[in-house]
């Protein structure tokens, strides 16, 4: 089974239109990245699948199940999204407890305090961060605190977008390595969005390039790796990050 | 021939509740007109040597130095006044963000021309001209258009550009540029380092890229210090980056991912090794 489907799908801001047609099929178990350029209307499709984005047509199907375009219950308990900034998406005056328990109050989940401490061993938190507030944590470990939020449903999917840009490589490392484990431990499938090439080969199986909107060439990571990428509009990313590696 | 900017001893500290904490802990170099990388984590402390050799910290935070000489002057003596001779005229930094550090309420063109006129007094025709030339200098199409615009109405590598062009007008014979692309996409990098190093090459300026991207430093530079918790913990040829020694350097190099990556797993820097900061 597709734990996502993408069927013809278009994604508007109001009277602009961001995405075209797009479809895609990411199996369950899988990780897909999406790649291109900012304003490339990647990061629209994350926000799309998870609600954020509501004027779509077309069809998005979550483990089979077609998806509404409102607020969705079901939905937000397979799918869960990590943000690009950890500086910003953790609320300021919440400590990290408040912030993973509100999840289970929302669904109405019991057994709130094994559930908080059993997520924080997992994202490789220690106990003792349970009751801090973001600003008292560095970069990583609130990245660390945005992914243990997001994993608090227990969700099937993850939309992880730039999860590590605004970290430095050597964090980057840690949390990518965090990432790996994750989906080995829990069979996760991960839609990961990100412009730099060497972490979709870290990460991903397949990926897809956008550019203006449109999916250009849709590519195994193996082709990635070989730099056996089709399309002249890859080949020019590829070339973009490849100077600066063997620089 | 004398070195442009020479650096003795840098200390540069902050007041906590629990003493003082040192976040430059005596570093030293020399810079030419060449392009230097200063490279390290966050928290490392290569901002701040940016800022310190400008003048930028202000109390509580406090600079100290056996020797900090841009050009036999020294900075450590120059009043708040003399300063403002010295920045942007003479040395200038480009920072990191476009989006907060250009003014929101100026167009694109009256910022670069409020750096030219501070510093040089020209007729409004030769004023506009410069702008217009500049703006093509680093690319931008269509110049004229792009003068008349305000920052929130043009792209981040286009801001960052602008940026650029600001901090080069008055042209200054050192540009410090402070984590300059971090905040744009791979594909406008590029672009943007690319025109920085054109321009500084063509000039014959100096140049110190602040970044903690090992792999974009060795490229842009000839020179490479590499800095952990305050301290230069080596110091290499751009071009010999794969024979660095010391295990941090070492530990920053493994830790990126590379195109072809095969590892199950990356190398994680063990903090311990190091002061942590």
């Amino acid at each position: 089974m597709s734990a996502i489907r993408l069927d013809n799908l278009d994604i508007s801001y109001g009277d602009t239109k961001v995405v075209h047609g797009v479809s895609l099929d990411i199996a369950e178990g899988e990780s897909f990245a999406l790649v291109g350029e900012s304003g490339s209307g990647k990061s629209t499709i994350l926000r799309a699948i998870a609600g954020l984005a509501p004027e779509w047509t077309g069809q998005i199907e979550v483990l089979g199940a077609p998806r509404s375009h409102g607020v969705d219950r079901t939905v937000a308990r397979q799918v869960q999204m990590v943000f690009q900034d950890p500086y910003g998406s953790l609320h300021p005056r919440k400590t990290i407890d408040a912030t993973l328990s509100e999840p289970l109050t929302i669904h109405g989940i019991g057994d709130r305090d094994a559930r908080v401490e059993q997520v924080l061993t997992q994202v490789g938190l220690d106990r003792r961060f349970r009751f801090r507030f973001p600003h008292q944590l560095s970069g990583g470990q609130r990245q660390r605190v945005a992914i243990a939020r997001a994993l608090m449903l227990e969700p099937k999917v993850l939309l992880l977008d730039e999860p590590t840009s605004a970290l430095d490589v050597s964090v980057q490392a840690e949390i990518l390595n965090l990432l790996k484990r994750l989906r080995a431990e829990q069979g996760l499938t991960y839609l990961v969005v990100t412009h730099n090439l060497p972490v979709v080969s870290f990460l991903c199986d397949r990926l897809a390039v956008m550019r203006h909107g449109r999916i250009v060439e849709v590519a195994d990571v193996a082709q990635l790796k070989h730099g056996a990428l089709v399309e002249p509009y890859s080949q020019e990313l590829l070339a973009a990050t490849e100077g600066r590696v063997t620089a | 021939m004398a070195p442009m900017l020479s650096v003795e001893n840098l200390r540069v500290s902050f007041p906590t509740h629990r003493g003082r904490v040192e976040v430059v802990k005596g570093i030293s170099f020399e810079l030419g007109r060449e392009r230097l990388g200063i490279v390290g984590e966050s928290g490392s402390g290569k901002s701040m040597t940016g800022r310190a050799i400008l003048k930028l910290i202000r109390k509580p935070g406090l600079v100290t130095a056996d020797r900090l000489e841009f050009d036999g002057i020294d900075i450590r003596t120059q009043s708040e006044k003399q300063m403002r001779s010295i920045r942007g005229a003479r040395i200038s930094m480009v920072m990191q963000d476009p989006k907060f550090s250009l003014n929101p309420v100026m167009t694109v063109g009256e910022q670069i021309a409020e750096a030219l006129v501070t510093h040089e007094k020209l007729s409004r025709r030769e004023v506009d001209e410069r702008i217009l030339a500049m703006l093509e200098a680093v690319r931008i199409n269509d110049p004229k258009r792009v003068a008349g615009l305000y920052p929130h109405e043009v792209s981040g590598g286009m801001g960052q550009r602008v940026m650029i062009a600001m901090m080069l007008i008055p042209e200054p014979e050192l540009l410090i540029a402070d984590e300059p692309t971090s905040a744009l996409d791979v594909s406008v990098q590029a672009q943007v380092l690319d025109i920085i190093d054109d321009l500084v090459t063509r000039k014959g300026m100096g140049l110190i890229l602040i970044s903690h991207d090992l792999n974009l430093v060795s490229r842009y530079c000839d020179r490479i210090l590499v800095m952990n918790a305050g301290t230069v913990v080596e110091e290499c040829a751009a071009g010999q980056l794969d024979q660095a020694q010391h295990p941090y350097t070492r530990g920053l190099l493994a830790a990126m991912p590379t195109i072809n990556e095969n590892r199950d797993e990356l190398p994680v820097l063990d903090r311990s090794q190091w002061a942590g900061t």
